[in-house]
């Protein structure tokens, strides 16, 4: 057998819990060569964590257990070597970049000091060290370099903060790059400049990048190769083109068809007559700092309108001082031709059972100590005349129904749900108060694709056969054209761009949309490379 | 910063106005100090001398408008019982208590930083065990049980320690291995669930990809993180003992600002009360301001 940099072979990994032992992977073998780009595609559950987690060491044991198989690193096996050896490979030879950069980098140390400690450990003396952080920062795009050594993980954006861990993980040339989820806590642009960063750098060094995402779209992009995890097993591998055009796997064929944002965008009604929700100039200020500098928009009845942009652009500012969950600053939102801004609390207080809000974290905003039954309940609890209580129990098993879930299921609590499940759980909560218009405060975002789809489709059914109007809040492109009549893109306070899914995402006008386009990625590794091409030739990720 | 300080000095100095009024006039409903101090037939004449001598025989607001007067001039009034300006007698009794806490503390924090760290690096390990078996003992036996047992066995029986007062070295070991127990077994508690959460934390995860060693990672990753919340109990335990550690104290019979205070308290010694307050309040404010100064010191995102 030919020797590759790194090869995992029949690893198999099980975790010990109260519940009972969970086998996190079976029988997973894989292999990295020098220079080339391997993906490995999972959802979460996956295991796909688990063999990057294996090669550096970071599996708790006990709960967790290496059940069988080898870790060979240049031929020898990892798993056989001393914790000590261990350490002398990890850093210096094989390096590790994390998903969430500001909890992975230690908030109390300077950025310096941590980019030097993975040197200092590797027996490199302070001086070179120094001098070498102060060379990588200024390689991976950190301006005043010598400014940034000093300062500490909390004084950066997320993108900066990513690109320090790159620097970190760069120190001592490794030959080998893990990468868990580098950008999925990014912006589309962020994201895009990451990548490209780390394609270069990859370039640079011949080192082998092991990719691990949940993101086709990150595998069309960088991914030479995939291995595509399901439930602890490896499902299917080969070249990332040909297994996107060809799966063989049904599961590979699911999570492909997915994938947002291949369908056919939807025709915009007619949007003549009253709207059902009209915005003007809302403005919201903290301090001296303008979250939202005026912005306008209308919502018809039965309309899906989407707003996108990046983090702190102000589309969920928007969303809470619409139902006044932060008090604007300024401006009108006119419901059923009232201004809702100058409504006492208590007609708020009857207007907010016609509009209701899904968040992004099911986990956070169900209670853990109701059960399901008291989740949905409450809202009759709060506004009694909605339904006799005798009928709670019924209803309640309706809009479990409803929104694909079992009417046994009320007896339960949250935690006992996933997290697909919890979500469909909070819609049911919000649908309860029989609500004209709901909120989608990055309803979808935390959700595997393949839930993603169906509660997208939930969300669709239940505005067709409710007449529901949405406004849908989200980072995610893709998702926003198969679902939106009508798309705001918005842009540091502001909106920049506004029409119809259609027009937005065919012949977008503004420069930022265009950017903001070109910089998401789409799962077909083809249309990425032609992507890629526009990108590059029109110089469009913006700084 | 320097205005954080000016707040918080404002702040304090309000409270120990409000203090200062409450505890003259409540220590003066203990009753008249002359009952005590003269004997059961002293005449008429000899007591009102004496009430004349000590200022007792005004009206209360003109005491308290004598007192307040004085104290702005930083005189805090004679000890009755041993004729001589109060505050010196509790500066004397101070230096005793503040060197007790200062050894206790020290031992303390080191023994259960170290410790409560490595038992969250092992949970279940031998220092797992001994945090354990600590923070038991320190939460359910009295410290006047542990102190009597201490003397019975140490002093009387062994006879390797002196069983109470001051004079060597030896004479401190019981007192600060009672004054101890509890502090030691609460911060271990509290050192080990945030170390515990600290070695989870996602940086720690970072460290160990670095190849960064295990003692490294516990002492200058985990430990720095971990130390927010020790600090303020460290800071509550050492207020604890600053204020006195009465009962200690006293069995001890060791001169500290405890004793002194239960002392003057039973002997209507007013000024001596009022002094020790003021003197604990003081210290209890600046361990306060230093606490919080750590916070700033350890981590970065907090800034005044």
């Amino acid at each position: 057998m030919a020797d590759h940099l790194l090869e995992v072979r029949n690893l198999s990994v099980d975790f010990h819990t109260a519940a009972g032992t969970v086998s996190a992977v079976r029988n997973v073998s894989w292999h990295l060569d020098r220079g080339e780009t391997l993906a490995i595609l999972g959802e979460s559950g996956s295991g796909k964590s688990v063999s990057a987690s294996t090669i550096m060491n970071l599996i708790d044991m006990p709960p967790g257990e290496i059940k069988s198989g080898e870790v060979l690193f240049e031929g020898r096996d990892l798993l056989k070597m001393t914790d000590e050896q261990r350490r002398s490979l990890n850093g210096k030879r094989i390096a590790m970049i994390f998903q969430d950069p500001l909890s992975h980098l230690n908030p109390v140390y300077t950025v310096g000091w941590q980019i030097c400690e993975i040197m200092r450990v590797h027996d490199v003396p302070a001086d070179k060290a120094r001098a070498r952080t102060l060379e990588l920062l200024k390689r991976v795009g950190i301006t005043d370099p010598e400014a940034a050594m000093g300062k500490y993980p909390h004084e950066f954006s997320g993108g900066q903060r990513q690109r320090l861990m790159i620097a970190m993980a760069l120190a001592l040339k490794p030959d080998i790059l893990i990468a868990d989820e580098p950008t999925t806590a990014l912006d589309v642009t962020v994201q895009a400049q990451v990548l490209a960063l780390l394609e270069e750098l990859q370039q640079e060094t011949g080192m082998g990048l092991l990719l691990i995402t949940h993101d086709l779209g990150v595998v069309a992009e960088i991914a030479d190769r995939v291995v595509v995890m399901n439930r602890g097993e490896v499902v299917e591998s080969g070249e990332a083109a040909e297994v996107y055009r060809n799966p063989k796997h049904p599961y590979t064929k699911r999570l492909i068809d997915a994938a947002p944002g291949k369908g056919e965008t939807r025709e915009e009604g007619d949007r003549k007559g009253e709207p059902l929700l009209r915005v003007e100039r809302l403005q919201q200020h903290y301090g001296g700092f303008q979250a939202l500098k005026g912005a306008s928009f209308t919502i018809m009845p039965g309309e899906t309108v989407a707003i996108v942009g990046e983090s702190g652009s102000g589309k969920s500012t928007m969303a809470r001082a619409i139902l006044r969950l932060d008090e604007p600053s300024g401006g009108k939102v006119i419901w059923k031709g009232r201004d809702l801004l100058q409504m006492s609390p208590k007609e708020i207080f009857a207007i907010r059972r016609d509009i209701q809000m899904v968040f992004q974290d099911p986990t956070q905003s169900l209670n853990p100590r109701m059960t399901v039954y008291q989740i949905i309940s409450e809202a009759w609890v709060v506004h009694p005349e909605i339904l006799p209580k005798a009928r709670w129990k019924e209803r309640v098993a309706e809009l479990l129904v409803q929104v694909g879930l079992q009417p046994d299921m009320a007896r339960r609590y949250p935690h006992q749900f996933s997290g697909g499940q919890r979500q469909r759980i909070a819609i049911a909560r919000a649908l309860a108060l029989e609500p004209k218009l709901i909120i989608c405060d990055e309803a979808v975002s935390a959700l595997d694709v393949s839930i993603q789809a169906q509660v997208i489709e939930l969300l669709d059914g239940l505005r067709r056969d409710l007449g529901l109007s949405y406004l849908f809040i989200a980072h995610d492109l893709p998702v926003v054209r198969d679902f939106a009549d009508r798309v705001i893109v918005m842009k540091s306070g502001e909106i920049v761009e506004e029409g119809p899914t259609g027009q937005i995402f065919d012949h977008p006008l503004q420069p930022y949309t265009r950017a903001l386009l070109a910089a998401s990625l789409d799962p077909d590794p083809e249309v990425q490379a032609a992507r890629r091409a526009i990108r590059l030739s029109e110089g469009l990720v913006p700084a | 910063m320097k205005s954080f300080i000016g707040k918080r000095a404002i702040a304090s100095a309000i409270s120990l106005v409000g203090l200062v009024i409450l505890v003259f006039f409540l220590s003066r409903l203990t009753g008249d100090p002359t009952d005590l101090y003269l004997p059961i037939d002293a005449t008429q004449e000899m007591r009102d001398k004496f009430r004349e001598l000590h200022g007792l025989n005004d009206p209360l607001i003109v005491q308290f408008g004598r007192y307040v007067w004085d104290l702005l001039h930083f005189d805090f009034g004679d000890s009755i019982r041993q004729a001589r300006p109060a505050m010196d007698v509790v500066l004397e009794g101070f230096r005793w208590t503040l060197t007790l806490a200062v050894i206790t503390m020290t031992l303390v924090t080191v023994a259960a930083i170290v410790i409560g760290s490595l038992a969250a690096f092992k949970v279940g390990g031998v220092f797992d065990r001994i945090s354990s078996f600590f923070s038991l003992i320190g939460a359910s036996a009295p410290d006047f049980w542990i102190a009597i047992v201490g003397i019975v066995i140490f002093a009387v029986q062994l006879r390797w320690l002196p069983t109470s007062g001051t004079g060597t070295v030896w004479h401190w070991v019981l007192p600060i291995a009672v004054l101890f127990i509890r502090p030691f077994g609460l911060i271990l508690q509290v050192v080990r669930g945030s170390m515990i959460t600290a070695l989870s934390s996602a940086y720690v995860k970072t460290a160990k990809a670095k190849g960064v060693p295990p003692r490294p990672i516990i002492f200058v990753h985990g430990l720095r993180n971990a130390m927010l919340p020790v600090i303020t109990v460290i800071g509550d335990q050492a207020a604890g003992i600053l204020n006195g550690a009465v009962v200690v104290e006293t069995i001890f019979g060791f001169p500290g600002i405890g004793k002194l205070m239960i002392d003057a308290i039973l002997q209507r010694d007013f000024a001596v009360i009022l002094a020790a307050i003021m003197v604990s309040a003081v210290a209890i404010f600046i361990m306060n301001l230093l606490i919080d100064l750590a916070y700033a010191m350890l981590d970065p995102r907090i800034r005044y």
